[in-house]
């Protein structure tokens, strides 16, 4: 199968106070389209780091980042904003909906700004497969914690994408919420055909991926798969 | 899997930006609101003193002839010649003339006594517009009869009524109604010598006019409609030059009327645009932290695909749509207070002011505030382009400090361009624009740097063994969100404007008061002729007044210097004289000795002439001379009242020319002048306001013709004056007071929302509302008492620059009003953050937090 995702040689150091920081050193893996993989590794590890270079949501110091056959590394940071906007979907720990824009309204942004036609009944449609339907004007300070997440999730596969990033998904929410949120991902996930990252170091959520990596000290230290 | 080619396509997708800042504003909308509150008091000056020029110059349009109140006047400050006399009695259809001079008027019923100018007039003047007087028909009936029109505020001095009989010289008149308004004057021109219309014909019998005797004459012409008055002056002109008269059109006075407006027009401009510079220093500042709190939602934003220039467009068009609505409001305000400043300003204009809307002054001011708000909005907004959208990821990035961002220098340069091309739109000239903008930002610079330097002393001796309310008051200078910076430039310059209006004002009045103080003179009697000279002097000593000066003075004019005449300096381009020696009108005296007002800087003072017809030794002020580039040795030839005499330059005076005293250009030495047409001067110094009456009224009663000026009030017409012209100016500087509180206030409630938490998190950790509160006004009491006092000492040091260089008087500065300054100042800061800060210390903990964060 074809390879929606290719890392390699993949390192990133920052400068600060005279010292040169190895947060990702030399990595290098690949991730078949509609695969789900989970990225685990204790705190500081590296595996937030590795995400936003994943989703071109930052730069890499060396090696390449592949996404969809696009190497991210040569493209400005417009280009690769329009990179995530057409074929990458985000899941926040803490959400990050607009915290002035409706729950609808949240999920259309992305559409919007594809220049999309129609786009409400999709938006709808999607609320109502997250539970929300009768949350769609609430603004985000109006709903908990795991309708947010609900939300957010909304947003996320409204513009079809063809990989979705989630950091830390359930984080933020308790057991039951938790649950509930990870089992409507991994539905709609599959109903889309979506390739899903998903970094977190909660083990029962990373055994429900096909694929697990684990980093630590800013290496990949294992690349298994689950059966 | 299907895969597509990925082509950059670079869209803005404008109507999605316009929802999305729109959407992006809904929970924002007060505080933008507030932000802008800022510019909206600068745009209301603005548009207000636009909408004041628009129609001021409507009006002057509109009144031009009553201005006049004649289609032509010709002038002369001396008897007109026998030669000229037939034309000017040929002129226009109807003329009237008019003689003026100043002299004393005597109520009969009270015995008052005060100077006045007396206008002799005879004929239908004026023609356009009237002498608005109560009762109406006394405006054109007096001239029939022995009956006067006297200025509404000698009525009102003297308590005098209707029907009253007034003395004027030798001749008693009947009061015939109260002047109320003359063509073409002022309120303030009157103040010193209110005018009374007497009729020509009684002015022989006044026994006023006498040689030598300061009379002016003013000849009102109307002609046909349809005469081309311009073709008339120039077929005049030639004429009326060389018989030294004067004269002044429509046109001309239009032309004079609207500069000196435009004057006042451009400094009172010059003064709501400070307002709105600072307004907009409290927008940008604002709108700085508003950015920095909308990192995270700009972050998603780029996550989700939105480019750098959108994410920019989606705040600029936030902001400046709230700047067009700040000044729409602000063009509302000002067209309301447009009404209330020709009441203001009434007195320095000759005509009637409406305060009509002007609709090009609202479009300019709405133009104008949304121009500068995007201008000023710019440098924080520029920061947005940086957001990464790695901030979703981690929050604890640092934000982006961006001092090599070409794009924020070129917003600086376009900011103080705008400024020098403002400024140079309202004054027209470069200079004065370049250094009006020098000057802003040398302020602004300076009370920055101060702000800098205070946070800098502050970390750097940071007073760690003090109690916990100092420490925590203290830090909140320089930790971050701080709003020491915009505090102290806002609060500080409202400072410096007000403590240097007010320094301005009070170092003329004292500088007139010390003048009048101790031993010096503070009367002088003028027109004493030489037959009453010996007389007057007895009358003084015997109301037991010394006699500090009496000096004969004669009137001349320049015939030639260095055997050259005006026309010959005229049309010689390379003579070093200057044509305006010709013009001028020189009072004379002569003796052979220096006064104390005098110091020789060349030469020496001549003493008597003993040989009749032999060249005059003549003495001259050397920076007279200087201005008309006549030096030591130069000859020049006087016409004394149509007598030639001939004189050398033989020496050069440096006068004092503060000193109540008579000061002289040319002073002649004895043995030449005794015989020629002159008047005395008289100098005393009267002890009481009682005193000073009771003289005058001896003096007016005996010698009608002699003139008095008391400097008691001259005192209270400066000071009158000073305080209209003060209140003008306070009234638009008071925009830029009101304009920094609303900063104030803005950047207190900004810090609100910046402090909220950490307070809250002390009030869960057990602090009380005392100490809450007395943080609070500690912090606030520094910033507000370090501002003030800033704005207060460069104010300072600005006045005593003024006093020193410009005034030339020493600077002695009250020291309780800057006090009071001060500490309302640094009181109102306080009161503004305590009263903004009120929520989180009375309500519980979690409900603030649920409320406001």
């Amino acid at each position: 199968m074809e390879s929606i995702l290719n890392i390699r040689n993949l390192s990133k150091t920052y400068q600060g106070g005279g010292h040169t920081l190895h947060v990702l050193n030399d990595i290098n893996f690949a991730v078949e389209a509609g695969a789900t993989l989970s990225i685990v590794g204790p705190s500081g590890s590296g595996k937030t780091t590795l995400l936003g270079l994943c989703a071109g949501l930052d730069r890499a110091s060396n090696g390449v980042v592949e996404l969809n056959n696009i190497r991210l590394n040569d493209l400005s940071e417009d280009e690769r904003a329009q990179v995530r906007n057409r074929y990458v979907g985000f899941i926040f720990q803490n959400f990050q909906l607009l915290p002035t824009l409706t729950a609808l309204e949240n999920v259309m942004v992305p559409l919007e700004l594809r220049g999309e036609k129609n786009i409400r009944p999709r938006a709808m449609e999607l609320l109502d497969k997250v539970g929300l339907a009768d949350r769609v004007h609430h603004y985000p300070m109006q709903l908990s914690g795991g309708e947010q997440q609900r939300v957010s999730l909304a947003r996320a596969f409204s513009n079809k994408p063809r990989i979705l990033f989630a950091d830390e998904p359930t984080g933020n929410l308790d057991a039951e919420t938790s649950d509930r949120v990870v089992k409507l991902l991994f539905d709609l996930n599959k109903e889309a055909g979506t390739t899903l990252i998903i970094v977190t170091h909660n083990l029962e959520l990373a055994a429900l991926t096909n694929r697990v990596i684990k980093i630590k000290g800013g290496h990949l230290i294992s690349d298994e798969r689950n059966n | 899997m299907d895969r597509e080619r990925f082509v950059y396509k670079k869209r803005l997708n404008i109507p999605w930006l316009f929802l999305m800042a729109w959407r992006d504003s809904r929970r924002n909308r007060s505080r933008l609101f507030l932000f802008v509150s800022s510019i909206v008091l600068g745009i209301a000056a603005l548009v207000a003193t636009f909408s004041l020029g628009d129609n001021v110059r409507k009006d002057i349009d509109q009144q031009a002839q009553t201005l006049v109140g004649a289609d032509l006047v010709i002038e002369s400050n001396k008897p007109v010649g026998q030669k000229i006399r037939p034309m000017l009695d040929s002129l226009g259809d109807q003329r009237s003339e008019e003689r003026t001079f100043a002299s004393m008027i005597y109520f009969r019923k009270g015995g008052g006594t005060r100077l006045i100018q007396v206008r002799a007039l005879q004929g239908g003047f004026p023609y356009y517009g009237s002498l608005e007087t109560t009762p109406a028909p006394a405006g054109r009936q007096f001239r029939l009869h022995q009956e006067a029109l006297v200025d509404k505020t000698l009525m009102l001095q003297f308590n005098a009524q209707v029907g009253d009989s007034i003395q004027i010289g030798d001749v008693a008149f009947a009061i015939a109604g109260v002047l109320n308004k003359a063509p073409g004057r002022t309120g303030l021109s009157t103040t010193v010598a209110p005018p009374v219309y007497i009729p020509l014909k009684y002015l022989e019998e006044t026994g006023l006019v006498q040689k030598g005797s300061r009379v002016a004459v003013n000849f009102y012409y109307k002609f046909k409609p349809s005469t081309a008055i311009d073709k008339v002056v120039e077929s005049i002109e030639p004429r009326l030059q060389k018989a030294g008269l004067d004269y002044d059109t429509v046109e001309e006075r239009k032309r004079n009327t609207g500069r000196s407006f435009e004057d006042v027009n451009e400094f009172l401009t010059l003064i709501s645009f400070i307002a709105l510079l600072l307004g907009c220093i409290g927008v940008a500042s604002a709108i700085h932290i508003y950015i920095r709190e909308k990192i995270s939602s700009i972050a998603i934003l780029r996550c989700l695909g939105v480019n750098s220039g959108q994410a920019f467009l989606i705040y600029l068009i936030q902001i400046v749509g709230i700047g067009i609505v700040g000044s729409i409001l602000g063009a509302v305000l000002g067209t309301i207070i447009q009404q209330v400043l020709p009441a203001v300003i009434k007195d320095f204009l000759p005509i009637e002011i409406n305060a009509g809307i002007s609709w090009p002054s609202i479009f300019k001011g709405i133009a104008l505030g949304a121009v500068i708000a995007a201008l000023f909005g710019l440098l924080p907004l520029l920061s947005v382009r940086k957001v990464s959208p790695l901030f979703t990821l981690r929050l604890s990035l640092e934000p982006v400090r961006s001092f090599a961002d070409p794009f924020k220098w070129l917003v600086y340069t376009l900011i103080l361009g705008f400024i020098v091309l403002f400024t140079w739109w309202q004054v027209h000239s470069w200079t004065q624009a370049i250094v009006f903008t020098v000057s802003i930002l040398t302020a602004f610079l300076i009370l920055a740097g101060i702000a800098r330097l205070l946070m800098w002393l502050v970390r750097r001796f940071f007073p760690a063994s003090w109690s916990y309310l100092w420490r925590q008051g203290f830090a909140n200078l320089y930790r971050p969100n701080n709003q020491t910076i915009i505090l102290i430039t806002t609060i500080g310059l409202g400072a410096l404007f007000i403590s240097t209006l007010y320094f301005i004002q009070s170092m003329l009045i004292s500088r007139v008061s010390l003048t009048g103080s101790g031993n010096q003179p503070n009367m002088v009697l003028f027109d004493i002729q030489n037959t009453q000279k010996d007389s007057v002097a007895a009358l003084t000593r015997q109301y037991q007044l010394p006699i500090l000066q009496q000096v004969p003075i004669v009137t001349m004019r320049i015939e030639s210097i260095n055997g050259k005449t005006a026309a010959d300096v005229k049309n010689d381009t390379t003579s070093r004289i200057s044509e305006r020696a010709f013009e001028w009108e020189f009072r004379v005296t002569y003796r052979d000795s220096l006064t104390d007002s005098e110091k020789l800087t060349a030469g020496k003072l001549s003493g008597p002439v003993k040989y009749p017809g032999a060249i005059v030794p003549i003495s001259m002020e050397e920076e007279y001379a200087r201005r008309i580039n006549v030096r030591m040795g130069d000859s020049i030839t006087f016409n004394v009242q149509g007598a030639l005499v001939s004189t050398v330059v033989n020496s050069m005076r440096k006068v004092d020319w503060q000193r109540v005293q008579t000061n002289f250009r040319v002073v002649f030495p004895p043995g030449v002048l005794e015989l020629a047409p002159q008047f005395h001067v008289l100098i005393t110094r009267v002890p009481s306001p009682e005193v000073s009456a009771k003289f005058q009224q001896a003096v007016v009663r005996e010698y009608p013709n002699i003139s008095i000026i008391d400097l008691h009030l001259i005192l209270k017409v400066l000071d009158d004056v000073l305080s209209q012209i003060g209140f003008v100016i306070r009234f638009m500087a008071g925009f830029s007071i009101v304009t920094g509180l609303i900063v104030l206030i803005a950047s207190v409630l900004i810090s609100k929302y910046q402090r909220m938490q950490e307070s809250v998190l002390l009030r869960t950790l057990g602090a009380s509302r005392r100490q809450i509160l007395a943080i609070t006004a500690l912090e606030y009491f520094f910033l507000g008492a370090l501002a003030a006092a800033t704005g207060i000492l460069l104010s300072l040091a600005g006045s005593w620059a003024l006093a020193k260089y410009s005034f030339k008087t020493p600077f002695s500065p009250d020291w309780w009003p800057i006090g009071v300054l001060f500490v309302a100042i640094s009181g109102l800061t306080i009161l503004i953050g305590i009263f903004n800060s009120r929520s989180v210390v009375n309500r519980p903990p979690l409900e603030v937090l649920r409320r406001e964060v």
